[in-house]
């Protein structure tokens, strides 16, 4: 059984007809072609599938499309506009990522984090970024980044 | 993985989800899916239909009236955590809310649905038995009101009947003179209480303490009252002392181990963080 779901992604009117036990991180990827998004645990605790959904970050590989039926949704894809959002930028500077495979949830979660604590402490972005694994363990330069973009987008 | 196959239908009132629920009695019904959802993954609970009641504004409102705090099955962990109302009337419920899992997890999983998951190391359980709150919940014959005490029956199972959706947390407001403190000692990788203890604590003019309320999360297979230990503290001073040796006799019934730490270990535990939490609540008072 198929069910009619209308999305914003990335500022695009999206109309697709998905199974019930589709999971949005599917949909992204594999329906519209969005890979920036990853699936790596694939169970609700790496946070590299995290996306932006109605402005709050969510792991969408424990979300059903169905459930975002109606939202707005920004994955890294549609950070940037023109140029790299300011917390890409403080990744690139700050050479915030070493493989590379969290970045995209890792960076949408910083962009939440800063939307409600626009200056966090450095306790207050590690512990912010408890639902975001780094199996390299580079999280020195991620803090660093996110620094980096709060004094960016505060300045 | 993908769950296996379900309807999926989306009610837009409790009656209406409530009818959907009796006519499958294999359906689910779906808040934020954070509990639920994984374990589809998993294929450990195989549903022939969700009932997605995500969207039912009755069910999404937090509310402070005549000494009482209702709070709607759908509210978010993040909602209550940032709740001003949450923070004043209940300020147990916004500390252990805020403690659940992380940012992202925060913003889906709902008090309804962590309720009637009924996880004993999740964190809300132990919070709402030390709170006394009361449970509405919604089936074919009408509303009925469960008392938290009462709700909890064992691993992973309520009093819910198949039938029915828990809608409401009520919880009496906060009284001056009373403290509360949600303490966690957690598994580094989950999250998830290997130990967690909620105290409630209240002191009279004298600062005697006249009332008191420990729960557990995570020591058993579901969230235990330790009242009784609690109740040895009635008309103490609460002085660090007083509270180590009510914990001494502490002894949760059923406590259970697993790959991550034995039954006496989680005993002492209890006894570790239950007197942190007191002592805080005590501070708090």
């Amino acid at each position: 059984m198929g069910i009619s779901i209308e999305l914003e992604v990335n500022g695009a009117s999206v109309s697709e007809e998905v199974e019930p036990r589709l999971l949005l991180a599917h949909l992204l990827r594999e329906e519209l072609g969005l890979t920036g998004t990853k699936i790596g645990c694939d169970t609700s605790q790496c946070g590299s599938c995290t996306i932006l959904l109605d402005g709050q970050a969510v792991k969408s590989c424990t979300v059903l499309a169905v459930q975002a039926d109606g939202s707005e949704i920004t994955t890294i894809e549609g950070l940037a506009n023109g140029e790299y959002h300011p917390m890409q930028q403080a990744f690139w500077d700050n050479h915030g990522l070493q493989c590379g495979f969290c970045t995209p949830g890792m960076i949408i979660s910083c962009v939440d984090l800063l939307s409600t604590n626009p200056q966090p402490s450095e306790d207050e972005i590690r512990h912010g970024l408890e639902g975001n694994l780094c199996r390299c363990t580079g999280y020195h330069n991620i803090v660093r980044a996110v620094q980096t973009a709060a004094e960016t987008m505060n300045g | 993985m993908f769950p296996s196959k379900f309807d999926y239908h989306r009610p837009s009132s409790v009656q209406e989800a409530v009818q959907i629920l009796s006519d499958n009695p294999d359906a689910k019904v779906l808040a934020g899916g954070h509990s639920l959802i994984p374990v589809m993954k998993l294929r450990l609970a195989t549903p022939s239909a969700l009932i997605d009641i995500g969207r039912i504004d009755a069910l999404k409102g937090i509310s402070r009236a005549n000494g009482s705090l209702r709070i709607g099955a759908c509210v978010t962990y993040n909602e209550i955590a940032n709740s001003g109302v949450v923070q004043d009337a209940a300020p147990l419920l916004a500390e252990a809310a805020g403690q659940i899992g992380d940012r992202q997890v925060r913003y889906r999983g709902t008090i309804g649905g962590n309720l009637s998951h009924a996880d004993p190391a999740s964190d809300l359980p132990a919070a709402a038995l030390a709170l006394g709150a009361t449970l509405h919940v919604s089936g074919p014959n009408g509303s009925r009101s469960v008392s938290a005490s009462e709700f909890f029956v064992d691993l992973m199972m309520t009093s819910l009947q198949a039938d029915e959706i828990l809608t409401e947390v009520e919880i009496s407001a906060a009284s001056a003179g009373t403290g509360s403190a949600y303490v966690k000692f957690e598994h580094p990788a989950s999250g998830y209480a290997l130990c967690g203890a909620a105290a409630v604590v209240t002191r009279g003019a004298g600062g005697s303490c006249t009332g008191a309320s420990l729960c557990f999360n995570g020591v058993s297979a579901t969230a235990v009252s330790a009242n009784g230990v609690a109740a040895s503290l009635v008309g103490s001073d609460l002085s660090d002392g007083a509270i180590e040796s009510a914990v001494s006799n502490l002894s949760i019934p059923d406590a259970a181990g697993d790959m991550f730490a034995s039954a006496g270990y989680r005993q002492e535990l209890a006894k570790a963080i239950g007197a942190q939490a007191l002592r805080t609540a005590r501070d708090r008072a």
